[in-house]
Parts: C-alpha cells; structure tokens; sequence
C-alpha cells in the first residue's frame, strides 16, 4: 500500500514553508493567518487516492514533490535573456514578466487608466497596498474538482502573480499580458492570477508559463480566480509552456455574474503531468461563458483535465470544447461535469469533448456527465475519439505532402475551430506559433 | 523517356477486377482523353495511378520519366511529378489553401531548405489572378463549404502550383455549370504545354469543346478499345457508346 503522505514530501516543502514565512513578516495581519491557515489545510489533507472519483484515471504514483527546491536567485543577464523570449503583442495595456515568482521587468498600466481606478499590481505588493480587495478574494473561490490539497499548497506557497482590478465601466481593449517563468533544475512556482472586472468593465488577460530550459524538472502549481460582475466582458486566455519534465497544476475558477461575458482559452503544450481543474460559477442570468482548451499530448505527457460547469442562475449560457491531438504515448483525460441547480431553469449548458487520437499507442479518456436538477433546460454533452480521416490524409499526400507533415497539418487543422475565435490576431498566431514550435522540437 | 507510360496495368478493388491489362503512353506535352461509359474503369485508373489505398495494382508497369513509380508512396508519387484532380476532393476544416500549398512546396525542397515565403504568396498571387481566382480565396479553408465549381478551381490552382509533369483530371468537369466548365477549361488551356502531359479523363464530350485533346481513348471493360483523333470524341458524341460495345463484342 502507499502511504497517503509519502515520506519525501515533507521536508521538501517544508523548507520552501519557512522561506515563505520569512517573507511575511512585514504583510498584513490576515494575510499571515490566511497562509498559514492554508499551509495547515494543505497538511492535513491526504493525497489523492486511487479511489476518489475526481482521480480517475489519474497515475497518482507520480505525484512526487520530493527535490522540488526553493529557485535560486537568476542574475541579470538571465532576466534580460528571459525578458527577450517575452513575445508581446504590439500593444498591451499592461505587462509583467516574473521568474521564479519575481517581479523583473513590467509595463505600469497607463496613466489614464490607472486615474479611472484600474489596478494592475504585482501581488506582492498589491497584499500591502489593495489589502481589503485582495482579503475578499484572494483564494476565495470554492475548489471541487480534487486538487483542495494543491489549492492549499499554492494559498501557502505563493509569492507573487498578477491582481487585475477593473472598475466598473472601464473598457480596456488592449490586453494585459503576464510571463510566468521558472528557472533551474527543480525550481517550484506558485504563480497567481486575480482577475476582477467590476459591473461593465472590459478587459483581456494574457498568462504564458514557461520553462528557461526545455529539459530541467520543474514544479508549478497555479491558481487563477476571474470575477466577472454584472455586464462585464472579460478574456482570459493562457498558454502553458512548461518544460517536458515538469508537474503542473492550473486550478481555474471563474464567476460569471448577470449579464456577464466570459471567454477563456487555455493552451496546454508543457508538463510531463499537467493537471488542470477549470469551474465555471454561473452565479446570475443571461450569463455567458465559454471555456476553450487546446492540449497536444506528445511523448509520455499526460494531461489530466477536470471540468465543472455550474448553473447557480438560470436563463444562462455555458459552453465547454475541449481539443486534445495526441501522439505518441500521449494521454489524456477529460472529466467534465454540468451541474444545474433546481431554480435555473432555461439554462443552456453545453460540453464537448474531442480527440484527435494519431498514434495508436496514445490514450484519450474521457468523462462527461450531467447532474441536472431543473426541468428546464437545454444540455448536451459529448466526447468523440477519434483518428485522422483517411480521405483528409489521402488528399494531403496526394499532393505531395508527407505523412508526417499532413498529420501536423491536420493537427492544426483540427484547433483551428478554438483558435479562430481569439480576436486579437497576434496573440492568435502566436498560440499557433507555440503550437508549431512544440511539433518542430519533437 | 518524357512520357507518362502504362504497361499491363491490372488493378482490383475489393477483390473485383476493374483495369484488364491497361496500357497507355502519354508523351510531355500532349492532352489525352479517355472515354467511355459508367463503370468502364475510368476512375479506377486516376486512382491506382495516384495510389489510393484501396485500389490493388496486382500487376503491370507504371513509368515516370522511365521511372516506375508503383512502389513508390502516395507523396512520393506525387513529388515525382505526378498530379491528380480528384473528381471529389476532400474538405480540410482548418487548413487554409494558402498553408496546405505552402506544405506541399515545402515539401518538393531539399531537407534544409526553407521555403521564401514572400515569394511562394507572390507567385501565388500571380497565378491565381492568372486563372481568375480571388485573391481571398487563399485564406479559405481547403473546400470547407465549397461549391462544386470552386472545388475544381482549386483542384486548378494546387496544379498551377505544383508544376506537374503528368496531370490526370478525373471527370474534373462532372457536376459543373457551363460558366464553372468553361472557367476551369480556361485554367488546364493555360497550364497545358509542353512541359506537361495531360491525362483528361471524362464521360461526357463536352469539356473537349474547350480543351482540345490530341489523342481520344475510348475505355471499356478495364481497357482501351479505340483510339483516334479529337474528332472521335464528336463521333461518340453523335453515336453514343453503343456501337463501340458492339464492336468489341464482335471482336471477342
């Protein structure tokens, strides 16, 4: 039997505790007792085990912690180097590039908006100056998809990530646009995305995460909590570049009140074992959100991806598509759940699942359902695996093309449906760019 | 050697045969015709030339330039100079025309070269105002939601790219409107030459009153029964394929 908490997990992360508390010092009060409140939580939850239902399918034997270090300290010539591979689009509303939960180069948001009250701030330093906004919401979105103990983790390790505070009515097309990046041989992150878009404001945020070296062995477990208020428009659209021998944990929750819009994106390339838990909280009506995600799962990855659509309010849309190619020994996993509640009636609730399956040994596993207690409603869900179409592929090579290149071309082919719907294009091709770039490394 | 040359062809599809000891020589830079009715083998030809899957070549000679390619894949066929206009060809959601050809170029060059971009859209752009195809058209997904017509101009255009020594056009003006017909004709007219040889394979006579064909092959039960001048192709025409049927069966 494997004991719950194995024996190698502590010491690690126990150290990275104290140097996490050392930092606390001169935070406020509640901050203080809400880490180490979650530091406890983290300690006495159990690890997952082989029978809980949100692990399913999960290879639970590798979630190992132990090596993870506290990062080491990266001189400036690292950071100009790193600041250099921060693609941007040409304008943004606001940057910021961290490594290894640090602050190394930013873009302020301008001065016009910052007069309207928009806050873009390094938590860091927002836990000392937004302290009443980050005490309501930092972390204080429910986690129910399996990863309680990982969210606790990161409420206690996490140093530094983006607070994005738009207040009511302020319409911001330019996207703001984070770089998360980890550096050294077992180097841990704990990267943290606030988002709160108050009653009809507008807003896009970009988060990449990425490794500095493709090979090292890597630890991030990021969390990312999106308030979308009454009318509110907001785009949230990340691009998850760990390296391949790194373990990844994205919890994304999202709050969709009345009338609002929320689209997001996640594009899952990195990780060797990369988990992400996405809940939508339709929580007033004719609410709309949409979750995208785009995975390609290439050598031994496995992407495990948990979803929750709830429909606390009725008269709302939610829409779920998530595209998996997968290769190799690729796996995935998709378990998906629409959840309506008794009074939200006229809910449209809908969840896709599709994968592309181009090598035989790879695996795609997938897990929709539908707890419904309403009676009125509209609500489909559906999972296809499947391989390339032979016809497609004939076509393809008929012209010349080889096999391994129409099997790519296929694989682009199939995320463009996702893809198409990001407006602003050179976010759009540089998510295809990542996308090729990951088939020209393997 | 600058020939298309097909010797002793048998081919069958789900154990049927369907090419009976077919054989042809088309020579660079010469239009031929086959004809004939439903069910003669026409398609089969295009297709176990192109190298489909499902279609057995149990025996017989396939040349290139002198090359045989019938051991070579469907790509490399391809590569080697050999291109098919599908009768029905595939929709790739998706896959833009402009990067499918772009694949496809980048595929007939050497394995560090990289294709010039700003020169592939250029030259591009210059054949498809050639062939009176909207420059817009590039950024459509390959015949996703295409009509009839539109499909085979791009079968036209991928040709017009794609520089074929030996082009095969299976029924390529099937289920075209005359103005569709005459657009597409317009395009094989301008591409034909000496540098290309042209395989047209049809059922009906009409495309050949756009294109003219210097050798007409009439094709029936998995082989060529006659061949002629263009002005056979007006003789079936006017006299439909039952007189041929009968000369055959006089013969066998």
């Amino acid at each position: 039997m494997t004991p719950t908490v194995p024996e190698s997990l502590s010491p690690t992360l126990e150290s990275l505790w104290q140097k996490n508390q050392s930092d606390l010092a001169d935070a406020p009060a509640w901050w203080q007792k809400r880490k180490t409140a979650e530091w406890e939580k983290f300690q006495s939850l159990p690890m997952p085990s082989r029978t809980d239902e949100d692990w399913r399918f999960a290879r639970i034997n590798s979630l190992k912690f132990d090596g993870y270090s506290e990062p080491q300290p990266i001189d400036d010539e690292g950071k100009r180097l790193l600041e250099e591979r921060s693609l941007l689009p040409t304008e943004v509303a606001g940057v910021f590039i961290f490594v290894n939960d640090q602050l190394v180069s930013f873009q302020a948001v301008d001065p016009e908006l910052a007069e309207k009250g928009v806050v873009w701030k390094p938590l860091s330093l927002a836990v000392k100056e937004n302290s009443e906004l980050l005490e309501k919401h930092f972390m204080s979105q429910p986690i129910e998809l399996g990863s309680e103990k990982f969210s606790a983790m990161h409420g206690a390790l996490c140093r530094e990530g983006s607070l994005l505070h738009v207040p009511k009515g302020v319409e911001i097309d330019k996207p703001f646009v984070a770089y998360h990046w980890v550096s050294g041989e077992n180097a841990s992150v704990f990267p943290h995305t606030l988002l709160i878009a108050d009653e009809m404001a507008k807003v896009t945020l970009v988060d990449y995460f990425c490794s500095d070296h493709a090979d090292s062995r890597n630890l991030a477990i990021g969390v990312n909590d999106l308030y979308a208020g009454q009318g509110a428009k907001v785009t949230y659209l990340s691009a998850q570049n760990w390296s391949l021998n790194s373990m990844a944990f994205h919890l994304n929750s999202t709050q969709a009140f009345r009338d609002a819009f929320i689209t997001s994106l996640n594009l899952h390339l990195g990780g060797n074992l990369a988990r992400t838990e996405s809940h939508s909280q339709i929580l007033g009506e004719n609410a709309h959100t949409e979750m995208l995600s785009l995975t390609v799962a290439n050598g031994e990855q496995q992407f495990d991806q948990r979803t929750l659509q709830t429909h606390y309010k009725g008269h709302s849309v939610s829409d779920l598509l998530y595209k998996n190619a997968l290769f190799d020994n690729g796996r995935t996993i998709f378990s998906g759940l629409i959840r309506v509640v008794e009074e939200a009636q006229q809910t449209d609730a809908y969840q896709t699942n599709r994968n592309l399956l181009l090598d035989p040994t790879a695996e795609a596993n997938a897990l929709p359902g539908l707890e419904i207690l309403a009676n009125d409603v509209k609500c489909s869900h559906g999972a296809t695996t499947g391989q390339i179409d032979e016809e497609q592929l004939y076509y393809l090579l008929a012209r010349g093309i080889p096999r391994k290149e129409a099997y790519k071309l296929l694989t682009y082919g199939f995320f463009e449906e996702v893809l198409e719907k990001l407006t602003n294009s050179e976010i759009q091709e540089h998510f295809r760019d990542l996308i090729r770039a990951k088939f020209k490394d393997s | 050697m600058s020939t298309l040359e097909i010797k002793n062809l048998n081919v069958t599809v789900a154990e049927t045969q369907i090419l009976r000891d077919f054989s042809l020589t088309l020579p660079k830079g010469e239009v031929h015709a086959i004809m004939g009715p439903n069910g003669t083998g026409k398609s089969t030809l295009a297709k176990a030339l192109a190298g489909h899957p499902d279609y057995e070549i149990t025996s017989g000679e396939v040349l290139l330039d002198g090359e045989d390619i019938l051991e070579l894949e469907v790509d490399e066929r391809a590569r080697a100079g050999l291109f098919m206009a599908f009768q029905y060809p595939s929709e790739i959601p998706g896959v833009s025309i402009a990067n499918f050809l772009r694949a496809a170029r980048q595929a007939r060059l050497g394995e560090d070269e990289e294709l010039e971009v700003t020169k592939f859209y250029k030259e591009m752009y210059e054949k498809m105002d050639a062939l009176q195809i909207d420059r817009k058209f590039t950024s459509r997904a390959v015949n996703d939601g295409f009509s009839g017509g539109e499909k085979k101009r791009n079968e036209i255009l991928q040709m017009a790219m794609l520089e074929p020594k030996y082009a095969i056009m299976d029924e390529t003006d099937s289920g075209l409107d005359i103005d569709a017909l005459r657009i597409v004709s317009e395009g094989v007219n301008k591409l034909k030459g000496p540098q290309m040889g042209v395989l047209l394979i049809t059922h009906y006579q009409r495309i050949l009153n756009y294109i003219t064909p210097d050798k007409v092959h009439v094709m029936f039960d998995g082989r060529i029964v006659k061949s002629g001048g263009k002005e056979l192709a007006l003789e079936l025409e006017d006299k439909g394929y039952d007189w041929i049927k009968e000369e055959v069966a006089q013969l066998a």
